[in-house]
Formats: C-alpha cells, sequence, structure tokens
C-alpha cells in the first residue's frame, strides 16, 4: 500500500485579505508524480510554494491550518530543514551564473554553510547529474558556467541542484514552460526516473504533460481543490462537470 | 463553441447522416425482398459504396481530431464510440448488401408464405426499427432508449433460434421451397446480427455519455 509523504490538512493560503487558497484537504502519495492544474489565479503555485514555506517569505503572506511532511507539521520545522527535504524547481532555469556547473549543483550545501571533503563533492556532483541524464554531456565541461548551457540543459542542472540535497520531495513550477519541445520531453522522461527516488509535484498549465507524466492529478478552481483522482480517471472520466469543463476547453 | 466542440458536431451529424444511410439500404433491402425488385437490389448494391465511403470519412475525421485536439474525457468518450459505431454501421451496410444480393441472385419471385412462417417480415421490421431507435439515442444522448435496446435485441435472437426448426417444417410440408427457406434463413441469420451491432452500438452509447463499461455483461446487468 502507498503511504502518504505530504498531506494537508484544512489549508488556507492568504495575501493580505484575499483568501487564495481555500480549505485544502489532499495527500500525496510517495514515488508519485501529482500534477497541479487549474485556470491562472487559482491558488495552485501558491498551494505548492506553502508545502515548503516558501508562501509565507512574501510580505503580507499568511496561512493556516497544516501541512504534514511524514507526518510531522512542517510549520513546525525549521524553514530551512523543510526546503532540504522538499526542494522546488521553478518555471525558468535559474542556474547561478557566475557558478561553474559543479559548484551549480552543491551550491545547497554551500549556501547552507555545509562543508564536505572533495571527493564526497565529486560523488554529489556526478550521482546528481547522472540522476538527471545530464552527466554524460557535461561530464568534461564541469568548471564551464551554468549558463553556457542550453535551456533545457539548464533546467536539468537545476533539478541536479535540487536532487543533490537529497530531498524527499520535489516541488516543480510549470518546469517545462520555458523549454522547447525537445527539452521538454527530456525532462518529462526525467519525472519518471525521478520518481523512483522523490515524490513529484507539479503544477502545470500544459494538461498533456499532466495526462503523460503524472500518476495522480489535482484540479484547482478559484482557491478550491475541486477534484483529486488517478490521472488516468481524471482525463477520461472526471467527477467534477467543472473538471471536465476545464480539461475539455469549455471553461468561459 | 470551441473549435473542438464544432467537429465533434461535424462528426456527430456525419454519424447521423451514415446512420440515416443505412437504415435506407436495410429498408431498401426489405421493399427489394418483399416485392423481388432487382432494380431496387441493385441499388442497395451500388449504394454499398456510400456506406463505405462514409466509415474511410470518419475514421480519418476521427484521427484528425485525435491527432490535432488531443480530446480528453466526454470527448475523448464520444471518439472512442464513434469509432466503433461506425465500424457497426458498416457491418450493417454489408448485410443490406448481402440480402440485396440474394434477391438479385434467386431464380423468382420467393415464396411469402415462408417469411410469414419464419416470422421474417416482423423479424426484419423490428431490425430496423431497433436500428432507428439506436440512432435517435445517439442523437439524444438518450441512455433509457439505448438501454431498451438490449431487451428488443433478445427478441430478434428468439426468432432467430427458432429459425431452423420453422424451416424444416417449411421444407419438410414443401420440398420445392428448398431453395427460398435456405435464402430465408440466411437472411434470418443477418438480421439477427443487426440486432447484435445495434446493442454494441447501444452500449457505446451508455459508454460515451455515462462512462459505462457495459461489453461483455450479461443482459440483465445492463439495466
Amino acid at each position: 500500500m502507498e503511504s502518504t509523504i505530504v498531506k494537508a490538512v484544512n489549508y488556507n493560503a492568504y495575501f493580505g485579505d484575499n483568501h487564495v487558497v481555500k480549505n485544502v484537504n489532499i495527500e500525496i502519495p510517495r514515488n508519485n508524480v501529482v500534477a497541479v492544474m487549474g485556470p491562472s489565479g487559482c491558488g495552485k503555485t501558491t498551494f505548492l510554494r506553502g508545502i515548503n514555506r516558501m508562501h509565507e517569505l512574501i510580505p503580507g503572506a499568511t496561512s493556516t491550518g497544516q501541512i504534514f511532511l511524514n507526518n510531522e507539521d512542517v510549520y513546525e520545522m525549521h524553514p530551512i530543514f523543510v526546503r532540504l527535504k522538499i526542494g522546488m524547481v521553478f518555471q525558468r532555469p535559474n542556474p547561478f551564473p557566475n557558478l561553474s556547473i559543479y559548484d551549480n549543483v552543491i551550491a545547497g550545501y554551500k549556501l547552507n554553510g555545509i562543508k564536505l571533503p572533495k571527493a564526497e563533492k565529486d560523488k554529489i556532483v556526478e550521482q546528481s547529474l547522472t540522476r538527471v541524464a545530464l552527466w554524460n554531456e557535461v561530464k568534461d565541461s564541469l568548471t564551464k558556467k551554468g549558463s553556457f548551457l542550453s535551456g533545457g540543459q539548464q533546467q536539468r542542472l537545476c533539478i541536479a541542484r535540487a536532487v543533490a540535497m537529497e530531498p524527499e520531495v520535489l516541488l516543480f513550477d510549470e518546469p517545462t514552460s520555458a523549454l522547447d519541445p525537445i527539452s521538454t520531453s527530456t525532462v518529462e522522461e526525467l519525472f519518471h526516473e525521478l520518481k523512483k527516488n522523490y515524490t513529484l509535484i507539479i503544477v502545470t498549465h500544459n494538461m498533456q504533460q499532466a495526462a503523460r507524466v503524472s500518476d495522480k492529478t489535482a484540479f484547482f478552481y478559484m482557491g478550491e481543490l475541486v477534484e483529486y483522482d488517478e490521472t488516468k480517471q481524471m482525463f477520461t472520466n472526471p467527477s467534477d462537470i467543472r473538471t471536465q469543463n476545464y480539461i475539455t476547453g469549455r471553461f468561459s | 463553441m470551441t473549435q473542438l466542440e464544432n467537429e465533434i458536431l461535424a462528426i456527430k451529424i456525419e454519424v447521423v447522416s451514415m446512420w440515416t444511410l443505412v437504415e435506407s439500404q436495410l429498408q431498401k433491402a426489405r421493399a427489394a425482398m418483399m416485392h423481388f425488385d432487382r432494380d431496387l437490389a441493385r441499388e442497395v448494391v451500388l449504394k454499398e459504396k456510400r456506406v463505405n465511403a462514409f466509415e474511410l470519412k470518419l475514421d480519418r475525421d476521427c484521427e484528425n481530431i485525435f491527432a490535432l485536439y488531443c480530446p480528453v474525457a466526454v470527448d475523448l468518450r464520444f471518439l472512442l464510440a464513434v469509432l466503433k459505431i461506425n465500424t457497426n454501421l458498416e457491418r450493417i451496410g454489408d448485410i443490406a448488401e448481402g440480402i440485396a444480393k440474394y434477391v438479385i441472385e434467386s431464380i423468382g419471385d420467393f415464396d411469402q408464405s415462408i417469411f410469414k412462417k419464419t416470422q421474417l417480415i416482423t423479424m426484419f421490421d423490428d431490425s430496423i426499427s431497433i436500428l432507428a431507435d439506436t440512432r435517435i439515442a445517439f442523437e439524444k444522448e438518450d441512455t433509457i432508449l439505448a438501454r431498451s435496446i438490449f431487451k428488443r435485441d433478445e427478441a430478434l435472437d428468439k426468432i432467430n433460434g427458432d429459425a431452423i426448426d420453422r424451416v424444416s417444417e417449411c421444407i419438410k410440408d414443401d420440398m420445392s421451397v428448398m431453395k427460398d427457406a435456405l435464402y430465408v434463413l440466411s437472411i434470418i441469420r443477418k438480421l439477427e446480427r443487426v440486432g447484435d451491432q445495434a446493442k454494441n452500438m447501444a452500449e457505446e452509447i451508455i459508454f460515451y455519455v455515462e462512462a459505462k463499461v457495459l461489453k461483455h455483461q450479461k443482459d440483465t446487468a445492463k439495466s
């Protein structure tokens, strides 16, 4: 039986008085890919950022309710520890432009003041780049700047940077929206590999991507979690008419 | 309406046109048989090409929608149902053509008394009526009407089941009608298949509208 790794209980998020995520209850199974979809402004990214406590970094942003990681309330944990355990990859590839590929991968350790022997760092770099299917492409140019890579490679480098911290959960906020179809396909293939070791939560506007890569899909509308089910079920016979209208493009 | 909705609507209109043509083929095959009208029978054989053309066009149109619009949910179910209904309609077209060919091949007028004894006319009328009602169920997305087809198909199965005995009796009574009787038996077998195809189409309508899979279930479990 699949165990739950992330659980939201009555989770609400606000920007000032604006109630953007409304009483969300959801359980994310371990080693699953969960897609979060919905129209712009539905609260999906805010919900994602609430999972690793990035929402609270925005001035005026507040939240209520609970988010659990392995049955532990993340809002009672140190936020840095939460973000070590729950990594995040953003829409646009954002490698540190002045750092080499090598240093980009281990940037999380450096920024957190964690000192490692060279051999250990080498191992982490190779392992992380291998996990994102980038090692063979960059192993001879590890000292080059990360910004010299193509968009798709940069995004995989960012995923490698997140993976290097050995998180349990990876959050992706529209990770391929800035990539061409070939790079998108490579990253999507990567999701299938990554889920062997991590739990992936992906916010996407691309419904076909949600259908292709995810095991389960959550549909948000106006801050509410309208439907959460197996992806196959959602895309063949959604139970809520709002989900059906959204995925069939009949949303007004 | 979105472009996909327009495309789906166009497909639906196309299916109904094909359906109406197939119904007309079956009605003409009946009339050709009843009145021994070889010209009408030839017309049915010729028009079978139009049924085939409909089948090819519907296949192509569905394929284009799959490729261009990646349909999901009710749209996906509709197109999957249409692909199967398309095949079923084409087969009913073949059945009408087959009956028309019997009329063309036979030497003279059929012995009408065999029609009566074997309930062939009742079966023909029921088949045409079932086919028309299945079309209405498709057009109106009426799953209650679609479900009623299962019971009506059983009546066709009953006539088909009794056919061997009735045809044997006809032959026993008058050996000279043997050839006609065998034609009639073949037509009954074909009409029984019309009922099966209508039943399959009714299942597809329910799948499309309600997302319920009724295939390979006992008829009692379907209602």
